[in-house]
């Protein structure tokens, strides 16, 4: 294969810049994250320790592998988004090896409270479902929660992306035969109690985990009848009398370990389905991305610098190297396994999406999982390329990436703006999994071009009537709306809400996709059919 | 000389024999067990016959079916080693009636020292010195207690029949003396098939030194010097030197003198051992006799440059000694450390198990090892626990003891719990190192030999939590035998998003448990682990080749050997500190099954053993702490006591039952 040499200078001034500009991004990340780790804080993480019980967290990496990774979703969910606080939505999401096996892990966090779900905890719960369907992973739930969030029924309760669809997931996952194995450690009031009900295999702690549909209050106000919540719905119960239960575990711990048990007898396999190769660190470290990575966003920089950092040996096949060029295609290895990667190197043109359009087609039609470095202002705007037929020469990378059916893998590695964004496989375009970088920026156009527009419109408006607008009264019109759109393409903002599965270190990038397209190989991988591409 | 001999033992003594024989051209003939149908001495030997059921009982202990073999195979003579028939005077007699040679003293010899109270009139006859005591007929407990109280306690409760500290009882106190008889007396009836009680005033700082004789037909008789085996523990040897230190000239000619006398007095022929004990003063006692050739002989080779074993079969064969008197002369000093399956924090309780891993330090002029088992064989209830004898010689005792210490820390043994930290403790304690031992040396310096290095244990983490790291990864690589080899989910690295990548490893380690934190780095291509525990941070580097561990830590680059089972893992150091192995076990998540309320209510057997006695009755209110049954385990005494107040149920054992370790024995009723 073809090398990539890097023309970066690792000794220059600007890169060091660069690298310290990103370092802080990176470390504000962790930084933020290592609050949200701590879940609901000190006095209620002491609260549910004194009750026996291990912390969320504790209980993920305690039912991992020892020594395997664990790739975790959207730590940053929920983050400033509600008036109450809510960390990580009060849920840890990922996936990790037991027992030899990927699995998604969905676990409640009960410090943040009570693991109550509010509209997002939904929304990453089923996000982790989806990923767990779409790649054919078994799934593991430690519940830990009071149900839904009351005072938030009305977007927790009602809707198709609400608390059923948990369930309705559940079923089809099991119908299709993608185990759903649920560990009661806590309380399982109401339509959470249908989380071990609707398992194919359950556990439940003794002494800790509470099955019922109406808890001890309720059933005193519909029926009067007295009874404490272990009678009502505790191991004891559902192990030996009502038969809601599989397995009667004495602790935690007790729990985990049946946990990895019931992996250990599904009898899975992962088919082998691509070709390949014994891996290779790339020639470059991985953290030298970050003084690849400009300061000014607005400066260009060679795409080829990141995926020379990324890919097994810096090894990368071009295709088309000589046309489209503001589009980068070509065959790597990441972690050994095959990859076609689509990198933006600059505005995306007739050419470059139609080169782009050719390049997916050969990897859905070859299998290759594909890979999406993604970093676009959008399509060339002007009437030259409009009357070219940019349109439709986008439609076709767009229809091209809607239908491909290889695993798909995009990075947000610098802006996501516009119909880039879908040619690019956003997360509207199914890919696997999606995740950001802290330097990218996501929104319909950049906040200059929005407030450019906006302010556009309004002089016309002005024109019309003729009244005066004075540069100042523009400029304090403009930049309200910068800054709105600063605020809202941040990736917290966007992580904040699930619109993609977590912000990761760009160091960290290589392995990520690593994870991710080994996780994607657990299903198998389907032909693509695709629409008509307009000529 | 003979053609062919039988062997009528088995482990270490048997293959010491085999050696002898081999070397002098003599075929042997090994017998055997149910349970040593693998056994060294079985593979050893030329042929070997099938004895019976594994309990000694049942096969070595056979006489008849050892005469049978010996005749079946045509051995002209049999040796009997040390313990089992060696001085069962009626075994010997059956020898002479079949006409096979038995290679050790005549029956009146063995007849004339098997019963001490008989041997020591025999002696006071023949003016070796006796300690006071009282060794009459009459076994009325009154009559047994007058003397007791005559001679002032502490008092010494010995089994005429005895042998090897049981049916042996300290008395310290008049108001012990009766319960003290009575479990004296039930060890020496289950030991001996005999409950004759003599009582000795119990001298509290002696030496044990014995020493070496050996007589032919041809009236001559020799000393071999002395053994001073004082480090004892219940009665039992541990470690054993010669010659003794400090020991004057004219001292060790009068015991010598001493000894051979006794010899005289009843007969003897072959090997024998006379047993004094020595005060500071320079004046011994006679104890006893041994009638056999001693388990600590070899220290006795080591000085005088003789092998005993072959002396017994020249003896035996009617030929005369093979030196006089005045050619024997003392080289040096050796020193004999007994490697047991037991543990020392426990009483010494012993201990069973597969030999997982066994390693014994290089032989050579100044190591040897005499040892009846190999990697893999096990250390069963049946026989007694010792591994191997490990014996050591230098030019003097100071560089002698240095080899010890060495010998010690190289031998590795992982599966079963051993003494060797015990020795190892022994041998680098200081009063040990100036010779100031007496009977009583394991009491007085427990502090010490008891000591578990937790100071050290410390520094030695690192080592231990590298060695789980690498051998997860290992076990990790057996993932990419799938369909997804070389898959990142593969790596051992604790990958976590936006978070160090933390391993956190707890060991359990003599019984303490530490919790190391190690953080997994690269730096390029070197990878690297940073390992935190006990507010020190180390720079590691590792890697697992077979069971060596290579390791860097801080720079300091060295190898060590690992010796694993499942959880534990025993690291072995060659060079660092005091300490010569460190068991440790990696503490999992998994829940364990002994929090369970069912379990460790200290009603289950401690060890595979046989019960021998209940004491309380069905529905019986008995008290917290009362004894309830008596089971007997490797030769020892194990009593099971009620748990808290209540009554028995139900015993799911009864007398003579074997019951496997760990069994339920009764059930009991807590209300």
């Amino acid at each position: 294969m073809a090398k990539l040499h890097s023309k970066i200078n690792t000794r220059s001034e600007e890169f060091a810049a660069n690298l310290a500009h990103m370092q802080e991004q990176v470390d504000d990340l962790t930084l933020t994250l290592e609050k949200i780790k701590q879940g609901g804080g000190e006095k209620y993480q002491q609260r549910h320790l004194a009750r026996g019980k291990l912390l969320p967290r504790d209980r993920v990496y305690q039912l991992l592998d020892p020594g395997s990774p664990f790739l975790e979703f959207s730590q940053l969910a929920a983050f400033n988004v509600y008036d109450d606080y809510v960390p990580a939505a009060g849920i840890i999401t990922g996936i990790g090896r037991v027992n030899g096996q990927e699995c998604v892990i969905i676990a409640n966090d009960a410090t943040v409270k009570g693991g109550t779900y509010y509209p997002l905890t939904v929304k990453k719960h089923l996000r982790a479902q989806t990923i767990a369907e779409e790649n054919n992973l078994p799934c593991i739930y430690l519940v830990d929660s009071g149900g839904a969030n009351l005072p938030n029924q009305d977007e927790v309760f009602p809707d198709k992306e609400h608390f059923g669809r948990i369930f309705f997931n559940q079923a089809n996952m099991s119908a299709k035969n993608i185990p759903q194995i649920a560990a009661v450690m806590g309380s399982c009031t109401a339509g959470g109690a249908y989380v071990p009900a609707m398992a194919d295999e359950s556990i439940i702690v003794k002494e800790q985990g509470t099955i019922f549909l109406a808890g001890p209050p309720l059933v005193k106000a519909a029926t009067g009848e007295v009874v404490s919540a272990e009678e009502l719905g505790g191991a004891d119960v559902h192990c030996r009398t009502s038969g809601v239960a599989d397995h009667f575990a004495q602790n935690d711990q007790h729990a985990l370990q049946l946990v990895r048990q019931a992996v250990g007898n599904l009898n899975r396999v992962k088919a082998g389905q691509l070709s390949i190769k014994a891996p290779s660190e790339p020639l470059y470290d991985g953290k030298e991305i970050y003084g690849v990575i400009p300061k000014d966003t607005r400066q260009p920089y060679d795409v080829r610098e990141i995926i020379a950092r990324v890919v097994d040996g810096s090894n990368f096949d071009e295709f088309k190297a000589l046309y489209g060029t503001t589009l980068v295609c070509g065959f790597a290895h990441i972690h050994g396994y095959p990859v076609g990667i689509v990198a933006n190197n600059g505005i995306l043109f007739a050419e470059s999406a139609q080169k782009g359009a050719h390049f997916i087609e050969l990897c859905a039609q070859r299998k290759i999982p594909l890979v999406f470095l993604q970093n676009i202002t959008g399509f060339m705007v002007g009437k030259q390329y409009e009357s070219g037929g940019i349109a439709k020469h986008g439609a076709k990378m767009v229809t091209a990436v809607a239908c491909a059916q290889v695993p798909k893998f995009t990075v947000l590695i610098g802006g996501s703006f516009g119909a880039g964004n879908y040619g690019m496989c956003g997360r509207a375009y199914d890919p696997r999994f999606m995740f950001m970088w802290p330097n990218a920026r996501i929104s319909v156009m950049g906040g200059e071009q929005a407030a450019g527009v906006l302010a556009q419109v309004k002089r016309d408006q002005k024109q019309k009537r003729d009244e005066q607008w004075s540069e100042q009264e523009e400029q304090a019109f403009k930049q309200p709306i910068i800054d709105e759109y600063e605020k809202q393409g941040h990736p917290y903002f966007a992580s904040a809400r699930l619109w993609d599965d977590g912000v990761i270190d760009p160091a960290d990038t290589r392995q990520v996709l690593g994870l991710a397209i080994s996780s994607s190989l657990n299903a198998k991988i389907n032909d693509s059919r695709f629409g008509i591409f307009r000529m | 000389m003979f053609n062919k001999i039988l062997i009528a033992n088995r482990g270490e003594i048997a293959c010491r024999v085999i050696a002898t024989a081999r070397k002098m051209g003599i075929k042997t003939v090994a017998v055997y067990s149910d349970a040593d149908r693998q056994a060294m001495h079985v593979t050893l030997a030329d042929e070997a016959i099938y004895i019976g059921a594994a309990p000694a009982k049942d096969s070595y202990l056979q006489p008849q079916k050892v005469i049978d073999a010996a005749i079946k195979t045509n051995a002209q003579a049999i040796h009997p080693g040390y313990g089992f028939l060696s001085e069962n005077a009626e075994f010997c007699r059956l020898c002479q009636s079949h006409n096979i040679a038995f290679i050790g003293p005549p029956v009146a010899a063995i007849e004339a020292m098997g019963s001490k109270s008989a041997a020591k009139a025999i002696m006071e006859k023949a003016n070796v010195p006796l300690v006071p005591g009282y060794h009459g007929d009459d076994q009325s407990e009154d009559l047994i207690k007058q003397h007791a109280d005559a001679m002032g306690y502490p008092v010494l409760l010995k089994a005429a029949a005895g042998g090897g500290g049981k049916g042996m009882r300290q008395v310290w106190h008049e108001e012990e003396f009766s319960n003290a008889l009575a479990a004296a007396k039930r060890e020496s009836l289950a030991a001996f098939n005999d409950d004759i009680m003599l009582v000795e005033k119990y001298l509290t700082q002696p030496r044990h030194i014995e020493i070496q004789v050996f007589c032919d037909d041809f009236d001559n008789a020799v000393y071999l010097f002395e053994r001073d085996c004082s480090v004892q523990r219940r009665h039992q040897k541990v470690i054993e030197e010669a010659p003794a230190p400090g020991l004057s000239e004219a001292v060790r000619e009068k015991m010598g003198q001493a000894a051979i006398a006794a010899a005289k007095a009843i007969g003897y022929r072959g090997a024998g051992t006379v047993e004094f004990l020595y005060e500071r003063d320079g004046s011994f006692y006679f104890m006893e006799m041994n009638t056999r050739l001693q388990v600590e002989h070899p220290v006795t080779e080591m000085i005088t440059g003789q092998d005993l074993v072959e002396w017994q079969l020249r003896v035996a064969a009617g030929e005369a000694l093979p030196v006089k008197q005045n050619a024997l002369r003392i080289n040096g000093h050796a020193f004999e450390a007994r490697i047991y399956a037991e543990d020392p924090k426990q009483d010494f309780l012993p201990a069973t198990g597969t030999l997982n891993f066994l390693k014994a330090p290089a032989e050579n002029d100044h190591v040897r090892v005499d040892t009846g088992v190999r990697q893999g064989d096990e250390v069963s209830v049946y026989y007694d626990p010792m591994i191997a004898k490990l014996i050591v010689w230098d030019e003097d005792r100071d560089k002698a003891l240095a080899r010890l210490r060495q010998a010690l820390k190289h031998y590795q043994i992982q599966g079963v719990t051993t003494n060797i930290d015990f020795l190892y403790n022994v041998a680098s304690n200081p009063a040990f190192a100036q010779a100031d031992v007496d009977t009583s040396f394991i009491d007085t310096h427990q502090s010490h030999l008891f000591n578990e290095h937790v100071g050290e244990i410390d520094a030695l983490l690192p080592f231990a939590a590298t060695y789980v790291l690498l051998k997860q990864k290992r076990c990790n690589q057996l993932l990419s035998s799938t369909n997804d080899p070389y898959s990142p989910w593969h790596n051992n690295n604790a990958w976590r998003a936006n978070e160090k990548n933390l391993h956190r490893i707890l060991l359990n380690i003599q019984s303490q448990s530490f919790e190391v934190e190690v953080e997994e780095r690269r730096e390029g291509d070197q990878q690297y682990y940073l390992v935190k525990c006990q507010a020190q941070t180390y720079d590691v580097q590792g890697q697992l080749l077979d069971d060596r561990l290579l390791i860097t830590v801080n720079g300091h680059r060295r190898q060590l050997v690992v010796a694993d089972q499942g959880l534990s893992f025993t690291l072995f150091f060659d060079q660092l500190g005091e300490q010569g192995a460190l068991t440790c076990t990696q503490v999992m998540n998994d829940y364990n099954d002994a929090n369970d309320d069912s379990s460790d209510n200290g009603l289950q057997a401690p060890m595979n053993g046989t019960l021998i006695a209940t004491l309380v009755d069905i529905d019986e209110t008995v008290t917290k702490g009362q004894a309830l049954m008596i089971m007997e385990a490797m030769k020892m005494e194990h009593t099971i006591v009620a748990p808290s107040d209540g009554k028995v149920i139900e015993f799911y054992y009864h007398n003579g039952d074997m019951v496997d370790g760990g069994s339920p024995l009764l059930a009991f009723d807590n209300k």
